[in-house]
Formats: C-alpha cells, structure tokens, sequence
C-alpha cells in the first residue's frame, strides 16, 4: 500500500468520525453542556433575560439566595424529601423486593408489574389524582375518616401547612418505591440459588440469611438506588407543582420549585441561575462523597 | 418437621398479606379515577369508593368528542413529541456510540468522557438558559423545541448503553464485512445495527416514557393551548374544571390510558432499561 492511499484512507476516517459524531456532539453541547456553562455565568449577574449582561453582582445572588428565609424553607423541605426517601422508601422498597423476588412465590410477577406501575405513570398526573384522594368534599381519606368517626371536621391535608409536604411524601412513596424495588429484584436475581441452599444446610434461619448472605451481597445495587434516591429528591418539581404549587404559604416548596418562580415566573436569571448552581454543586458534592467514599467502601 | 412446616406456613401468609395489602394501596387510586369518571358530583360526593349506579358516560362522551378539553390534540402532541424524541435520540446516539466504541481515533476517550459528563448534570440546572436558549433559536411552541433538549438529555445515558453493547460485538464480524468490501458504515448499517435491536428497544422505551411523562420543558415551550401534551393539559384542565371532579377524573383516565397499556406491553425493556447500569454497575 502506497503513501497515498494511506492518506486517502486515513482522510476517509477521519470524514466518516465527524459525520457519525457531529449531531450528538451538536446537540448535547447546544442544550445540555453550553446552558450549564451558562447557568454559572448568569449567576453572578443581575437580569432579565433581555439584552446585554451588564450588572455583575459577583457572589451576592448566592448571599441574598442563603439569607431568603423562603430559599432556606424550599432547601430543608428537599433534605426532608430525601431523608424520608433513604429511610422509609428504600427500606420498604427491600422488602417487598424480598417477598416478590423470586418466581416460586405464586402471583410474584402480577405483584412486580402492579407495584412497578405508579413509576411508569407522569408524575403530574399521579399528583392531580391524589389532590382528588386528599380533597376535603369528594377525597377518598375523608369519606375513611367519615365512616369511622362520622363526627370529625374534614381534613384539608394539602392546604395546611403543617400537613403539606407530608401528604406530597406520602404519594412520592407511592411513586416511586417500584422503582427502587425493581432495583432490588434485579440485584438479587443475581444472587446464585446455591448460596441459598448452602446457607440452608448449614442451619440458618431465613433472617439469617437475609441479614448475613443476602444484604451483603447486594451492596452495590443498594449503593445505586440510594444515589438515584438523593439526586432525585434534589430535584423534585413536577408532583410539588401539580399537588400545590409549592403552596399554601411556600411550605411545600423545594430548590426548583423555588427557581422556577423566581427564574422564569419573575424573569430573575441571574438570581435563578443562583439557585440552579447551587442544586447542581449540592448535587456534585454527593456524588463525589458517593464515589470516594460509599463505593470504595462497598467494593 | 411439624413446627417447621407451620414456620413456612405463617411465612408465607405474611407475604401474602402484605404484597395484597400493598397492591391495593397502588391500584385503589386508579380505581377512583377510573369510576370517578363515570358519575355525577352527587354521586362522586355521596360515594367516591363504591361503584354507583346508574354508570354515567357522559364525562368521557364530553371529553372524546373534544366538547371539553383538548384530549385528542394533547394525546396528538405527546405522541409526536416522544416520536420526535426517541428518533432524533436513537439516530445521533447510536452514530456517536459507533464511531467510539468501533473506529480507533485521536480523542476517542476524551469524547466519551465529554459525554458521560452529563450524567452528572440536573436537567433543572440548565433549565433557565436552556428558556432562553430555545427563544432565541426561535424554537418557541415549536415541538422540535421540546423534542431536541429532551434528546439532548438522553444523550450520556443512551451513548453509555449502546456504547458498552457495540464494543462486545466481535471483531470476526467486522473483519468478514471489510472482506465483503464495507467500509465502517457498511458494517454499522448491515452488522451493528440489525444486532443491536435489544439495546436499542431499550433505550428507545426509556427515552420515550421520559418524553411521555416530561412536564417541566413543556411547560417552558409551549404557551398555546393547541400545543399542550398529555400533563400539560391535565394541569390545564384541572386549573379550568376546579369544580368538577368527575371530569378531571375522567381526563385522568383517559390520559392514563396509553402509559398504562404501553408499560405491560414495554415492562421488559423499561425494566431493563433502569436496572442494566445498577446490575453491571
């Protein structure tokens, strides 16, 4: 083979990596790398959104951001999200993932698909559905409560502030625990019937076996579904925004709730932007405690 | 052996029980939407648990017959927007996830990484820029407008899926089409792709449950009515029909509809979807 043709070759390479990687590159640079950048740089201004960025503020959208009492109420209304989800949902999600794992448990598939299904459904119309079940007049859990004490004042759940978010919780439950539990079940499909057996022989109770043989087992999809839970409930907008707004008097409100009102409701860029950082570094942070420290442990 | 047995026995009842108990927590609400539809305001008052009779149709007549609401033109517009999205998605992702996995280049690795990077990226974070981003390109109420940035997010995930797929194709395949006389693209149309269908049924099902369910870009793009998709338009409807429930409902209902019949027919690759990352990862 000659110079030449090495060249043409070559060349030819070259042209068929640029044609096969130009869109994806385009297009993911154009909406998702280029609008992050930008989201840093509006941070540290003043604006609109119209004309030129000309008022630099520096760090003060994050010093009024931190010294907003409402800001601080959206931030621990995301942590209380989170924190329920790690402890409640991911514990229940194990075990319902335990009991249906397996496929000698009659009915186990129709249990996985029914518990599966709020997770495939958009979280905007699951959070209007469950304004109805919490609906003072028509709602489901009144006419509960009326049966039983036919006496009592109906609930509001969803427009009393000391209620609210614990009512969102309750469906973000409901929402999701199939997802995680589906998480589970793939983990533990992966677990060898061998190791059940042995385990067995040897004496060990079923709890045993779970606590000492199974868990340990399944550490690294445990560590999976725990980053997706944290990262998730960083971000929760579509079920706060369909069940409330954020509302009765901001006490429902979570970090994007909260920039969505000041970014694009009031036209604040710059101080939403603020706001968008501070999900994404509080997000970043996570995941580098989770890859220094969790999976290392783990693995 | 007779306590044993017992042992297992109350096990097993257990489980039952509580799986019952817990699928019936999932599917009563959908059960009250369903037949919430089909009564009246009295009824729905008076009853919201039990079946009333006589059964009304006439919320869901109003609603299919467009005499209330935009159900057909919302249903239209989702529909073409996760069309839109998963094409554009699978199209450049599995070009881009071929050329990496499959030709040797200078910056092979670095451009893996470029995308991978986006895994780390909220798609909330970039929301406010990506506004003003889609206005000033002139995508506003346009479905590409929707359609692009939601395939653009799909883009680390979808290109680390078929990326680890491509790379276990062997290399015995490639060498026998270079024989034939195809060249990379000829291996990538004739070989690769008609291979890859499990990962690209895959990661088209995800990308399109994500585009079904999508509330946020929406919601930014779209500020006329005959654009509105699926949960645009049911936040829509409930914010007009505030007072009438059985309605809402029904609207419920109806938009349920495609996801839920499109998830039994689809479990196994969303489910594959989510969990092939967690199992190797």
């Amino acid at each position: 083979m000659n110079a030449t043709k090495t060249m043409r070759l070559r060349r030819q390479t070259v042209s068929t990596v640029v044609i096969l990687l130009l869109p994806a590159l385009v297009v993911y640079t154009l909406f998702v790398v280029y609008p992050v950048l930008q989201a840093m740089v509006y941070s540290l201004y003043r604006w609109n959104g119209f004309g030129a960025l000309t008022d630099f503020r520096g760090l003060q959208n994050f010093v009024r951001l931190f010294g907003d009492a409402v800001f601080l109420k959206a931030l621990r209304n995301s942590f209380i999200i989170m924190v329920f989800s790690l402890l409640v949902q991911l514990p229940m999600a194990m075990v319902l993932a335990l009991i249906v794992h397996k496929s000698d448990f009659r009915l186990a598939v129709l249990f996985r698909t029914v518990f599966f299904l709020p997770f495939v459904m958009s979280e905007i119309i699951t959070g209007v559905l469950w304004q109805f079940i919490y609906h003072p007049r028509y709602g489901l859990i009144n006419y509960v409560i009326h049966i039983f004490r036919p006496e009592a004042e109906p609930l509001a759940l969803l427009a009393d502030p000391d209620t609210v978010l614990w009512a969102i919780l309750v469906v973000i439950l409901w929402k999701y625990f199939g997802l995680h539990m589906t998480i589970y079940i793939a983990g533990l499909q992966g677990i060898s019937e061998e190791l059940y057996d042995a385990a067995r022989i040897d004496g060990a109770s079923d709890f045993q076996v779970i606590t000492r043989i199974v868990l340990p087992l399944i550490i690294p999809t445990i560590m999976i579904s725990v980053f997706f839970s944290i990262i998730g409930s960083l971000q929760v907008f579509d079920i706060i925004w369909a069940m409330g707004r954020g509302g009765p008097v901001n006490s429902s409100e979570t970090m994007v709730t909260y920039m969505y009102k000041f970014g694009l409701e009031r036209y604040s860029i710059g101080y939403g932007s603020a706001v968008a950082v501070t999900i994404f570094l509080i997000c970043l942070s996570f995941s580098v405690v989770y890859q220094r420290f969790l999976v290392r442990a783990a693995t | 052996m007779v306590i044993k047995k017992t042992h297992r026995r109350q096990v097993l009842v257990f489980k039952y029980s509580l799986s019952l108990l817990v699928a019936l927590l999932v599917l009563i609400p959908l059960y009250v939407a369903v037949l919430g539809g089909f009564k009246s305001m009295g009824q729905l008052m008076s009853n919201p648990f039990g079946i009333s009779f006589p059964l009304l149709p006439d919320q869901y007549i109003d609603l299919l017959s467009g005499r209330v609401g935009f159900f057909w033109s919302a249903l239209f517009n989702s529909v073409w927007i996760s069309v839109l999205t998963v094409g554009i998605g699978i199209v450049i992702c599995a070009a881009a996830a071929f050329a990496l996995s499959r030709i040797n280049f200078y910056l092979n690795g670095q451009v893996l990484t470029y995308f991978l990077l986006g895994l780390l990226f909220p798609i909330a974070v970039a929301m406010l820029p990506l506004f003003l981003q889609i206005r000033d390109l002139g995508l506003m109420n346009t479905y590409l407008g929707v359609a692009l940035p939601q395939a653009a997010f799909q883009i680390p995930i979808q290109v680390l899926l078929m990326y680890a797929f491509f790379r276990a194709i062997p290399q015995d395949l490639e060498d026998a089409c270079s024989i034939d006389g195809h060249g990379h693209i000829g291996f990538f149309l004739y070989m690769v792709l008609p291979l890859s269908t499990p990962i690209l049924a895959t990661t088209g099902v995800i990308t399109l449950v994500a585009s079904w369910n999508n509330f946020f870009l929406p919601l930014l793009v779209f500020n006329d009515r005959n654009k509105y998709t699926l949960p645009l338009g049911v936040m829509d409807f409930m914010g007009q029909h505030m007072t009438r429930w059985n309605l809402v409902l029904g609207y419920v209902t109806l938009a349920l509809i495609p996801a839920v019949v499109f998830f039994i027919y689809a479990q196994k690759y969303i489910v594959a979807g989510l969990t092939g990352g967690a199992v190797k990862g």
